[in-house]
């Protein structure tokens, strides 16, 4: 309806053009021609970023009063969420006593005390109704002899503030993130939510503090589209695909995370990465919590139960950190499987006491794995682990209402809002406990979404006065031309990064290391301003997603690196061999990274201990 | 293990008519066929256009007919379809659905039938308790098509599409089923409509090609039966 010539449309026109639109009209297609590209702009009232649990709650509050649209780059129904398996905990209390307050304290306590306590308690209270929500909406929880909602014991939550384990994760046998994105998937088709599909999200467009909308490829035709909005929320999962051994799909490259901080953005305690213990050795496939919240043992090469010599009450269900830093420590002294010491050696995770029945009706999935990728049966052997990258505790940092910080002073971006794993609230502090993150998206999804709402109620249009869209037109022009001879294979890079990412931030750290690993990841990040497309279509072309996915990889390991290398103690999953105690002293505080071109400058913002005074850590 | 793949191409920007190309790789018998495609994109030919995501087969991204069989390549080991070096696995996009690019086709249609069926708990009556009570007895009547990833591997097995492509297909009854028999849902009349029409669950021929491909290991076939069954029942009892 409105097509314009390219030489009278500049970026610096775009948004007079925009707001000359008719109003009343939420959903306004409209071309224009830039240079002579075209490209294609949509207006709403809100944009979700992403189509996990955090995103799709979130757009099921936003959508409620206004006009939404949620991006996924994967098929919404394809997001990772649906890989989550054991459970999501909730102080129900079906089982046996449970209180949120303990929940609360088990989450603080299990991230090292780097947790914002009153989010922590927000958490763990909206968590109790939030289980409910899903229920009633349908989700199939396994149930209890009286027919209620099912409860399982999982690593670091307990009864009474550390007394013994407690059975707080609620669980739809081991497919109970699959079940969650399927249970929200149903209630957008029933709202008629408005999906763009394999749309991959590359830039956001911000006019100084304020977040005006997103740029977009459209993976079907390679078309550049840009999206305005009053609010924009980024629900963008994880990004363990910095590691070589990890539990994440290939789409957790962090993509919102680092749109962001190349707009400035500053990245919140990105030095904590969790490894899960167990992991299928060499795959990294994830073998839940739950098996050994269902009695699994893991065993050294002996066979012996070696979690009973770092942590006697909880064994292995000690929180994560713990049991990743055990297996590594038993490998380091030749306890491994094959013993010879090396970092890809592995423990045996033992569920045959488990039994036939509970591992089908409870643990389907996991035998399936065991089956499928091992050729075992896990009623009958044991299972091969290791421990596998598999979440951010870190990420980009907002309040309990999901609006995104500009810095630690309680300042706030206009129309930025974040959820879900891509954000950092910060209810996991320096090491998440297992079932709380799905408790964290379903909490803060729908929070940021309803806090979002009520915000687009009274915000302007900002249109992004913003070159954004034209970056994006001619940074991706740029992939396709003036190939250097030889010019470098993402795949080389992307092998290199995550070796680096595995080697040197790992389970375990150091500051040679570290400061070997900064140094070659800025290495990598120069080198890649030379990587080219091969593929050169545009309908598809999944090698130019990988290539801009790459980016976002390798700007978040530098700046995982450089904030690891900078912090100078030992807490929850950043573990130092040159500094193994916890500082409270002088590191009791978040990590705040701004990147600024090739370097990453860090400040610090303080942690909210209002309830409970930080202790040692003992299980 | 030295194999030999032959891909299906079809690239709609060459004007050039779908065609098969061969490739020649190493790989061990214990990887996953997708990280043998992605060996293959990276290194080789970039060009080469599939989805993917989860990697260990519960994201249902990358469906795809390998050896004439519908299988999600990360769920597929060398070994499962190439027994003896040197031997050719055949890759092929998945039947009854266009194709874009590749082994990518459309999902919208398939999409398009999922919506029909009103997929989502339909019960507007108030919970008694603070969850709905379900008997796990209850629960496990509609547990199997749970599991069901919509990853469109049972309409390319299923023959009925030959012949008509209007057919609300397998994984859509399924997802009706498993609404229909959960003891909190009352959306039975609803979903009725869309089920009870010769391109819904009386298209359905029996051929078993859904169950005996579907990569979850669903008894479809079964739950279009207790379907058709059901409805039925339904109209001789009205
Ligand atoms: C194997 C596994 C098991 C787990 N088990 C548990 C468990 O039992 N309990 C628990 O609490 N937690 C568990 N977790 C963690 C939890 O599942 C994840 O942290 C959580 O699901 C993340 O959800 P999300 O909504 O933030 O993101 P995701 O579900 O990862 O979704 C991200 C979305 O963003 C989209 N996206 C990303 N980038 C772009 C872009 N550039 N443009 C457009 N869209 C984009 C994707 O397409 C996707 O839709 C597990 C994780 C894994 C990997
Ligand atoms: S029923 Fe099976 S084959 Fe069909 S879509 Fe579901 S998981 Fe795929
Ligand atoms: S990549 Fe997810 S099912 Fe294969």
């Amino acid at each position: 309806m409105c097509l314009q010539k390219a030489s009278q449309m500049r970026s610096a026109t775009l948004h007079r053009f925009l707001q000359k639109s008719e109003p009343g009209i939420n959903f306004i297609y409209k071309l224009s021609i830039f240079y002579g590209e075209v490209f294609l702009i949509h207006e709403f009232d809100a944009l979700v970023i992403g189509a996990g649990g955090a995103g799709l709650f979130a757009a099921l509050e936003a959508g409620k009063n206004a006009k939404t649209a949620v991006f996924s780059k994967v098929h919404a129904i394809r997001s990772h969420t649906g890989a989550a398996q054991g459970g999501i905990g909730a102080a129900l209390g079906n089982v046996e006593e449970d209180k949120p307050e303990w929940h609360a304290f088990d989450t603080v306590k299990g991230g090292d005390y780097l947790v914002d306590q009153a989010a922590a308690m927000i958490l763990a209270e909206e968590a109790v109704q939030a289980v409910y929500d899903l229920e009633n909406r349908g989700l199939p929880f396994n149930r209890t002899p009286e027919g209620l909602i099912d409860q399982r014991r999982f690593g670091g939550h307990t009864r009474n503030f550390g007394e013994s384990a407690v059975r707080r994760a609620c669980y739809a046998a081991d497919r109970t993130g699959h079940m969650i994105l399927q249970t929200l998937y149903q209630q957008c088709t029933k709202h008629d939510v408005t999906f763009y599909d394999e749309f991959q999200v590359v830039d956001v467009l911000m006019d100084g503090t304020t977040c005006g909308g997103i740029v977009a490829v459209e993976l079907a035709t390679g078309d550049i589209h840009v999206f305005t909005a009053k609010a924009t929320l980024f629900a963008t999962g994880g990004f363990g695909r910095m590691f070589k051994i990890t539990s994440n799909a290939y789409a957790n490259t962090g993509d919102g995370p680092a749109v962001l901080a190349r707009r400035g953005v500053p990245l919140e305690d990105m030095e904590f990465f969790q490894f899960h213990p167990t992991g299928i050795q060499g795959m990294g496939i994830l073998i839940s919590e739950a098996v050994r919240g269902e009695g699994g043992i893991l065993r050294n090469k002996t066979g012996e139960r070696f979690m009973e010599r770092y942590a006697p009450t909880l064994l292995d269900l000690a929180p994560r950190d713990m049991v990743s830093r055990a297996v590594i420590s038993e490998i380091k002294q030749g306890n491994g499987i094959r013993g010879d010491k090396k970092i890809d050696d592995y423990v045996h995770l033992d569920a045959t006491g488990i039994g036939r029945e509970t591992l089908n009706n409870k643990l389907p999935e996991i035998s399936s794995f065991c089956r499928t990728y091992l050729g075992i049966d896990p009623v009958d052997d044991k299972i091969p682990v290791q421990p596998t990258a598999h979440y951010a505790m870190g990420g980009i940092p907002t309040d309990v209402n999901g609006r995104v910080r500009r810095d630690g002073h309680g300042n706030f971006y206009n129309g930025l809002y974040a959820a879900g794993e891509c954000a950092c609230v910060s209810v996991h502090g320096a090491n998440r406990l297992g079932t709380n993150s799905l408790v964290d998206l379903v909490v803060f999804g729908r929070r940021a979404g309803i806090h979002l709402a009520d915000f687009i109620k009274h915000a302007d249009r900002n249109n992004g006065k913003s070159d954004a869209a034209e970056e994006a037109k001619n940074k991706i022009a740029g992939l396709f031309k003036n190939k250097k001879q030889p010019s470098p294979r993402g795949v080389d890079l992307t092998d290199k990064m995550q070796r680096i990412m595995m080697e040197d931030i790992g389970v375990y750290r150091n500051g040679p290391d570290m400061e070997r690993a900064v140094d070659a990841l800025r290495e990598l990040r120069k080198a890649y301003a030379n990587v080219r497309v091969g593929d050169t279509n545009k309908a598809f072309n999944t090698d130019l997603l990988e290539i801009l996915e790459l980016e976002n990889l390798l700007d978040l390991a530098l700046i995982t690196a450089e904030s690891a290398k900078n912090r100078k103690e030992s807490r929850g999953a950043h573990s130092r061999e040159d500094y193994p105690d916890r500082n409270d002293a002088q590191w009791l505080k978040h990590t705040l990274a701004c990147l600024e071109n090739d370097s990453v400058h860090l400040s610090y913002m303080d942690v909210d201990t209002s309830l409970w005074e930080p202790k040692a850590r003992k299980y | 293990m030295r194999i030999i793949l032959k891909i299906k191409r079809y690239n709609p920007e060459s004007g050039r008519k779908p065609y098969e190309q061969v490739y020649e790789t190493s790989a061990n018998p214990t990887d996953r066929l997708l990280n043998v495609l992605m060996d293959i994109k990276q290194k080789t030919d970039l060009s080469l256009s599939f989805r993917k995501s989860c990697a260990h087969g519960v994201c249902g991204s990358d469906a795809m007919r390998i050896n004439g069989k519908e299988r999600l390549a990360c769920k597929t080991l060398v070994q499962d379809v190439a027994e003896t070096d040197g031997a050719i696995i055949t890759i092929e996009p998945l039947r009854h659905f266009p194709v874009l690019r590749d082994l990518i086709v459309q999902q919208s249609s398939f999409f398009d039938k999922y919506r029909s069926v009103k997929p989502f708990l339909i019960n507007e009556e108030p919970p008694q308790e603070k969850e709905r009570i379900q008997s796990s007895e209850q629960r496990s009547m509609f547990d199997d098509p749970t599991s069901c990833i919509l990853c469109q591997a049972c309409f390319s097995a299923c023959p009925v599409f030959d012949e008509n492509v209007r057919f609300i297909g397998p994984a859509i009854i399924a997802q009706a089923f498993r609404f229909n028999e959960d003891s909190r849902d009352r959306g039975f009349d609803a979903r009725r409509k869309a089920l009870d029409t010769p391109d819904g669950i009386w298209a359905c021929e029996n051929h078993f090609e859904c169950t005996r491909n579907c990569p979850r290991g669903i008894k479809v076939t079964k739950w279009i039966n207790q379907t058709k069954k059901r409805i039925s029942e339904h109209k001789e009892n009205n």
